[in-house]
């Protein structure tokens, strides 16, 4: 019996020592680019770089943070985000809502959630929804970054189940008391949902701050790319002729590969310094989402 | 009697009016699209427009497939995917299976935080992390590697290598989220069922066998199933940031054979009716996995 519960230790400690190393190879990446950009260029330059800065200097973010192009990148997504956001959300609880009810009560249900889920299913593809977004006029503005994708199916159905969910007898208690739809969706349904809309802001938040390759097609002048756009084309692909002369002069200062790092750095700090504080959320939307109710 | 069908029109006009505006939204963005999928069979030029360009049947379709580089990037866009549901399957089974061992709830719970992580970084910013940690000459893995006495390797320029530094990168943004579902339905297997394979004197290790495995099965399988929808998705936001011309070999996808097909060289007939063959047998895989899923998981998306 003792044998077999030594046994059962060195297992347990083997296993938590196995995964807290994957933890930490999942971190090493991210360190490691941390602690280039925290880096002299020289040190960076020479691959001396590992997990701890070199010659240490915060240059290569001082050089990030005054440049233009950078800040008005981070401001067009700070508005792309809040816009997209509220959007995303207003629509989602208006659709939810009214596909949460029953037959009885909206006997045209079926055909609008048939009307939704058809277009998780099928799509017209990158080049009829550019031509699309170009004819309704709204290229190189933000409302080409937020409208194509104002309905979020997924997130309507995740909210759809939730509402389900929730006492009938609330709802019909309301109903006899002389409330209608606005009112029970207002004051007892939204009040009743905080976890799952809270699940699905940060997803939306998330969602909007990451996304980039809209931006790309969709502007036409690179002063209008929200962040991740704009740094797509810094940092993943380089043409030679659109760095200028100033940026040469500065960039024996500053090397490009520490300043690079700290762009990066910079673009997922907002999503790492919410994390922690709501990952408890993003659990939970998560089993939501897949274990139906 | 109308007076009553005409009460219950009243009372349902708030919810109609709720919809109206996703409504349009939708017909808008995702219904004039899937209408416009008729540039597939045109010789469309965008300065005539829809009405105007002229019907070509489906010599665009009878083009693209003689291109020699189209069975490549069907074959590629196929292995890289399948590669990445076989590895996105096995990883986080793994994890979460040793997850569940781990008897203290703050370590867990920290491990958890930390492999989800990579899950909400954007394929720009991780592009950014992987062409520098990777590059063969001043890159830490390659570091580890000259260390460890081998040739450094070039991940993101060797066509031999590309496919594979894209299933475990892909693996290494994604199996924290997965991990957390099979850890979800872990925690839902009744306790009475281990405690009666105690009784029966079986070992944490059948234990595992013959309880978790088995009660874990019904959401592996709908992942999986589920999975089998997204075939000819191999991951563009992931190749985009990462490929070049040196890996289109191995490494070049539908979707970034779509792109530069259709807005970088302007042949949007073309790239439409790549898009539309992708579109339709996509359809009809997430028809049959959605049957799938509904016959042997119960499962149903509304």
């Amino acid at each position: 019996m003792s044998k077999r519960l030594t046994s059962r230790r060195l297992f347990l400690l083997g296993n938590n020592l196995f995964l807290l190393l994957l933890a930490i190879a999942c971190l090493l990446p991210l360190i490691n680019v941390l602690a280039v950009s925290f880096s002299s260029s020289s040190a960076a330059a020479a691959g001396l770089v590992k997990l701890w800065p070199i010659e240490f200097t915060l240059a290569s973010y001082k050089h990030a943070l005054g440049k233009k192009e950078f800040i008005d990148a981070f401001i067009v997504s700070l508005q792309r985000v809040a816009l997209g956001y509220s959007i995303n959300m207003l629509l989602t609880i208006l659709i939810a809502f009214p596909l949460s009810r029953e037959k009885s009560a909206l006997r045209s249900r079926s055909v609008y959630a048939w009307f939704f889920i058809v277009t998780m299913m099928f799509s017209g593809g990158l080049i009829p929804t550019y031509m699309t977004v170009r004819s309704v006029g709204i290229l190189d503005t933000m409302w080409a970054l937020v409208l194509p994708g104002a309905v979020p199916v997924f997130n309507v159905i995740l909210l759809m189940n939730f509402f389900r969910n929730l006492p009938k007898e609330i709802e019909e208690a309301a109903h006899i008391d002389g409330a209608g739809h606005w009112r029970v969706l207002l004051s007892i349904y939204l009040p009743l949902s905080k976890p799952a809309i809270a699940t699905i802001t940060l997803f939306v938040l998330v969602g909007h701050w990451n996304a980039w390759f809209d931006g790309l097609i969709y502007m036409n002048s690179p002063a209008n790319y929200p962040l991740q756009s704009y740094l797509q084309t810094v940092i993943i692909e380089v043409d030679p002729s659109l760095v200028s002369n100033t940026e040469l002069i500065n960039s024996q200062l500053v090397s490009d590969r520490t300043f690079k790092a700290a762009q990066v750095f910079l673009a997922a700090l907002p999503v790492l310094a919410i994390y922690p504080f709501l990952q408890k959320y993003f659990m939970k939307g998560l089993v939501m989402g897949s274990v139906k109710g | 009697m109308t007076s009553t069908s005409r009460s219950k029109r009243l009372r349902e006009l708030p919810l109609h009016i709720m919809l109206l505006p996703g409504v349009l939204l939708t017909i808008v963005f995702s219904y004039i699209p899937i209408a416009g999928v008729v540039i597939a069979f045109q010789k469309f030029v965008p300065a005539k427009g829809i009405f105007e360009s002229k019907w070509i049947g489906l010599d665009n379709f009878a083009y693209v497939f003689n291109l020699p580089s189209f069975t490549n990037v069907l074959w590629n866009t196929v292995f890289i995917s399948v590669m990445k549901i076989i590895a996105g399957l096995i990883v986080p089974i793994i994890v979460a299976l040793l997850l569940n061992e781990v008897v203290g709830k703050y370590f867990k719970r920290t491990i958890q935080t930390i492999i989800y992580f990579p899950y909400f970084l954007s394929w720009v910013i991780l592009g950014g992390i992987l062409i520098d940690i990777l590059s063969p000459s001043s890159g830490i893995v390659n570091d580890v590697i000259k260390w460890l006495g081998f040739e450094p390797v070039f991940f993101l320029g060797d066509e031999k290598w590309f496919p594979f530094t894209l299933v475990i990168s892909d693996t290494w943004k994604e199996f924290g989220y997965s991990t957390i579902v099979y850890l979800a339905a872990l925690t839902a297997i009744d306790q009475h069922l281990y405690e009666a394979a105690i009784v029966d004197g079986a070992n944490r290790w059948k234990q595992t066998w013959h309880v978790t495995l088995p009660g874990m099965m019904p959401i592996v399988m709908l992942m999986t199933v589920l999975s089998l929808g997204s075939v000819l998705n191999a991951g563009f936001d992931q190749v985009f940031n990462l490929y070049s011309p040196m890996v289109y070999s191995t490494g070049d996808i539908i979707d970034t054979f779509v792109y530069r097909l259709g807005l970088l060289q302007a042949q949007y007939g073309v790239a439409t009716a790549v898009g539309l063959f992708k579109s339709v047998i996509a359809f009809g895989l997430i028809v049959l996995s959605n049957f799938l899923a509904n016959r042997y998981a119960g499962y149903r998306i509304f």
